[in-house]
Order: structure tokens, then C-alpha cells, then sequence
């Protein structure tokens, strides 16, 4: 579980993110959704140490993690998976070296235990024969599995992923976002999702917190959406004519499953 | 950004750097690769430019000293032997080092802060400045004054042999002249001022490139930067030590 408390982070006269608290749960995978400029990635950063706020507290299973020392903080960031945007390959390494470098990093496995279970993770994800391929020889889909794998492969407690499918086709996309609430079921991880994909919201979203010039402006399940009174929710999520339309014939057959 | 407090991250940075390895092995594997990169992949630039520079040197310094007889021919050896070692090897193989080494380092590590891959690496737990900054470091001390001992002996060998086919000495006068005067005080010199070069290049190349922030233009920025400072720094420092070794 993470707990975050009252977070705030300025750039200058900016203020971005003022004061924003939440509760994410293990074995949920939480959705923070936002425009562009909301403060949701200086969010994730902050809550991963990337950024320090200004003020506020980040609890990781009720460990402060600002309060604590560098090696303290060194043990937690071995528990945390992060996914990027971009998936942050490394390009000098091939798929297999680039999910294998927190192994080597921080275990003293032999060669083969470690290929045993980087072959564990890459069949998890779906790509059992990319193990010498170089990312740039890897669709942005594949990249996105190899960045998953690499982010769980010491079995995380805590999955951050910053906008996952960016860039990706829908059905792609759809692969990934099964593909992270799956592992966060099997493994009881407490992910969080940083998006402003709708499909995403409303397939995943077990929690959602939708972010509004950095305040946190809503907060509930996907299937709360469709009732939320807030209008800025709801020209975000329903942002298009044709998503209005869906609405309201979703509200008329009584949700998402009629 | 104001001078000093590029300074005082600069020397966060390298305090950054001495702190225990996640894993010996990794770190030791890094500062292999990086030495293959620098000693290897410069290898034959430094051999080429440093034959021509003691080849040229030793031209226009007979061409300077024959007008007169009172000059003995094996001079000309000692001459070309010493300035390569007390500066054409040390100062002109780090200039070339910084254009090459210092821009690959800036741009590969600006490369990885753009793309988040270091941001992937902090992530994990890894110290960043050590792992991506130190090997780079150790490698450069090591190669580099290498690297500078071998273009110091193919200068010499330029000069040889530029004036043997030039008629301007005999061969027997030019190794006299080499062999003559020798004081091994000049090669520690050589080698300290390698080292600190060495020192310079990476340290202020890696900075140029690990605090990177935008797009491929500032990266190209960075990159250049890291190449022009390192220059300075070089020259400068080069002065610094001659003033007070000599």
C-alpha cells in the first residue's frame, strides 16, 4: 500500500501539484488521469523520489520515504517497477542484458538462475524469442513488454507506469493494460497507472483520481464515471460529441454492460 | 545558470561517485567497456596525428637551428624528444581526446538522461553518478596516460624519421640526440599532466552530459560544451602545472 499526504511541488512561482493526498491499495491497479500540464507525472515522479516535493509525505507500507536516509531509500527503490513512457531501454543492451541489469545489479545469482528467470518474465509478457534483439530492432508494443518485464522481474511490490500506451494502437494498448492488471492480481503489487487514456479508465480503473491544475478533483471507481456530477470530469472523460453520445446511451441501458 | 552553483553540482557530483558499488563486478565490467571505447577507439587517431606533429616539429626545427653551424646535429634529436614529452604528447593528444572521448561522453550520457534511461536506473536503486560517471572516470586515468606515452614514443619516431628522409641529420645523430640529456622527471611530467587531463575531460564531459535537460538541440549544446570547456581547462591547467613543476 501507498499512502501519500498532502503533496505539494512548485517550479519557480508555479505551483503544480498543491496538496494532494490518496491511498493506493495492493492487488489494485490505481489510475491517476489528468490533461496534459495536471501534475500527474510530477506526481508519479515525486511519489518515486525522482522529484522532491516541497512538502508532504510519501508512505510506502508506512514507511516515510522522504524521512528516510540514502540506503533506506536505496531498499525501497528496489521493491518499486517503474514502466516509462518512452520504456527507457537501454540501447547498447539487448533485450534479455536490459531485464537482466537489476539482477546483476543487486543479486549475487549465478548466470544461469538469472536467465532462468528473465526467460520467466519475458514468457510472462509474451516475448519468448526476443532475448538477443536490440531495442531498435523491437516494435514500440514489444518495447513496452520488455519495460514491464524489466520492471517486475525482482518481483516489485510497487508498479508505477507512466502512461503505458502512449503511442501504441487500441488493441495493442488493450494487451498492455491486460497485461498489467494481471500481474497485479497474481502478484498482489500496488500499481499505479499514470493516464489520460479513457479505455484505459474504464477497463482498468479499479481506482481513479483524476487530477485538475494539480488538485486532486474526483476520486472513485471506473464504474462511478457514468453517475460523477463533476463537470470537469466529465468533459474530460466524455470529452468528444461521439463520447457524449455513448454516455448517454450507456446511462439509458443502465451502464457499460448492456 | 549562475558559475558557482554549476560548481558546487559539479562537486556534488564527483562526492556522488565514492560510494560502495551495487556490485564490484558491474561497475568493473562498465569501466572495461569504457576502456576499450576511449584507449582502443582513439587508438588510431592519436597514432596518426602524434607521427605528423613530431614529424613536422622536427622540420621546422632544423629548418630553424641548420642556418647555424654552431648548433651540433644531435640537437635537433633532444629538441624534438623533449617538447614532445613536456608538451606536444601530453597537450595535443588530450585536445584531440577531448573532441573525440569528451563529445561521446556528453552525448551518450545526455542520450541516456533525454531517453530516461538514467531515471530508470535511479529507480532501481542504482547510484547513477557512480555507476555511469566513475567507470568513465577510472577508464580515462588509465587509458589516457597510456595513450599519451604511446603518442610521445610515435612522435619521436615521426621525427626520425621526417628528418632522416629530409637529409637535414644522420640517424646516428638523431638517436645521440634522443639518448642525450635524459631526465626521467619530464616522463613523470608528462604523466601527471595525462592524469589530470584525463581528470578534466571525463569529469567536465560526463557533467556536460548527465545534467542535460530538453531535446537534441540542447544535447549537440551539451556536447560542444563538454568539448570547449575541456579545452580551456586543459591549456590552463597545462600552464598551471608548468609554472609550478618547472
Amino acid at each position: 500500500m501507498i499512502e501519500i499526504r498532502d503533496i505539494r511541488k512548485s517550479f519557480g512561482d508555479q505551483s503544480v501539484l498543491k496538496g494532494i493526498s490518496a491511498r493506493f491499495d495492493a492487488g489494485k491497479t490505481s489510475l491517476i488521469m489528468g490533461s496534459s500540464g495536471s501534475g500527474k507525472t510530477v506526481l508519479i515522479k515525486c511519489m518515486v523520489g525522482l522529484l522532491e516535493p516541497d512538502s508532504g509525505q510519501v508512505l510506502y507500507n508506512d514507511r516515510d520515504f522522504f524521512a528516510m536516509d540514502s540506503s533506506q531509500r536505496k531498499q525501497v527503490r528496489t521493491e518499486i517497477g517503474f514502466l516509462f513512457q518512452g520504456s527507457a531501454l537501454f540501447t547498447s543492451m539487448t533485450v534479455e542484458q536490459n531485464v537482466m541489469l537489476p539482477l546483476s545489479m543487486f543479486t549475487n545469482w549465478k548466470k544461469e538462475r538469472m536467465l532462468e528467470r528473465v526467460n520467466e518474465v519475458l514468457d510472462r509478457v509474451g516475448l519468448e524469442n526476443a532475448n538477443h534483439k536490440f531495442p531498435s530492432e523491437i516494435s514500440g508494443g514489444m518495447a513496452k513488454r520488455v519495460g514491464i518485464a524489466r520492471a517486475i522481474v525482482q518481483k516489485p511490490s510497487y508498479l508505477f507506469c507512466d502512461e503505458p500506451n502512449s503511442g501504441l494502437d487500441p488493441r495493442t494498448a488493450g494487451r498492455i493494460d491486460a497485461l498489467i492488471q494481471e500481474i497485479t492480481k497474481e502478484n498482489g503489487i500496488t500499481t499505479i497507472i499514470n493516464t489520460h487514456d479513457m479505455n484505459s479508465v474504464m477497463e482498468i480503473g479499479e481506482a481513479v483520481f483524476f487530477l485538475l491544475k494539480g488538485e486532486k478533483r474526483w476520486e472513485g471507481h471506473k464504474d462511478q464515471i457514468l453517475e460523477s456530477q463533476d463537470e470537469d470530469l466529465d468533459h474530460f472523460i466524455f470529452a468528444s460529441p461521439f463520447l457524449q453520445d455513448a454516455k448517454q446511451a450507456m446511462l439509458k441501458h443502465g451502464g457499460r454492460g448492456h | 545558470m549562475h558559475f558557482f552553483s554549476h560548481f558546487g553540482r559539479y562537486l556534488r557530483m564527483l562526492a556522488a561517485m565514492f560510494v560502495r558499488p551495487e556490485q564490484f563486478r558491474m561497475y568493473w565490467r562498465e569501466t572495461l567497456r569504457q576502456m576499450d571505447d576511449i584507449g582502443v577507439g582513439s587508438f588510431l587517431i592519436i597514432a596518426v596525428v602524434s607521427i605528423f606533429i613530431g614529424a613536422v616539429t622536427a622540420v621546422q626545427t632544423a629548418y630553424q637551428i641548420f642556418g647555424n653551424s654552431l648548433v651540433p646535429g644531435y640537437y635537433l634529436g633532444w629538441i624534438v624528444r623533449d617538447t614532445t614529452i613536456l608538451e606536444l604528447a601530453p597537450t595535443f593528444s588530450c585536445l584531440i581526446l577531448a573532441g573525440k572521448a569528451g563529445s561521446n561522453m556528453a552525448s551518450e550520457l545526455g542520450t541516456m538522461r533525454i531517453s530516461e534511461q538514467i531515471d530508470a536506473l535511479e529507480i532501481m536503486g542504482v547510484s547513477t553518478e557512480a555507476y555511469l560517471i566513475g567507470p568513465r572516470l577510472l577508464a580515462s586515468m588509465i587509458v589516457i596516460p597510456l595513450l599519451v606515452s604511446v603518442s610521445g614514443f610515435l612522435s619521436v619516431v615521426g621525427g626520425y624519421t621526417s628528418t632522416i628522409a629530409s637529409g637535414y641529420v644522420t640517424s646516428d645523430e638523431f638517436i645521440q640526440g634522443t639518448l642525450t640529456y635524459f631526465n626521467p622527471f619530464n616522463v613523470q611530467l608528462m604523466l601527471l599532466k595525462a592524469v589530470v587531463f584525463a581528470f578534466l575531460i571525463a569529469s567536465v564531459s560526463s557533467y556536460q552530459g548527465f545534467y542535460v535537460k530538453g531535446g537534441s538541440v540542447e544535447l549537440g549544446r551539451a556536447s560542444t560544451r563538454a568539448v570547449v570547456y575541456s579545452c580551456i581547462l586543459i591549456l590552463f591547467s597545462d600552464y598551471v602545472i608548468a609554472v609550478l613543476a618547472l
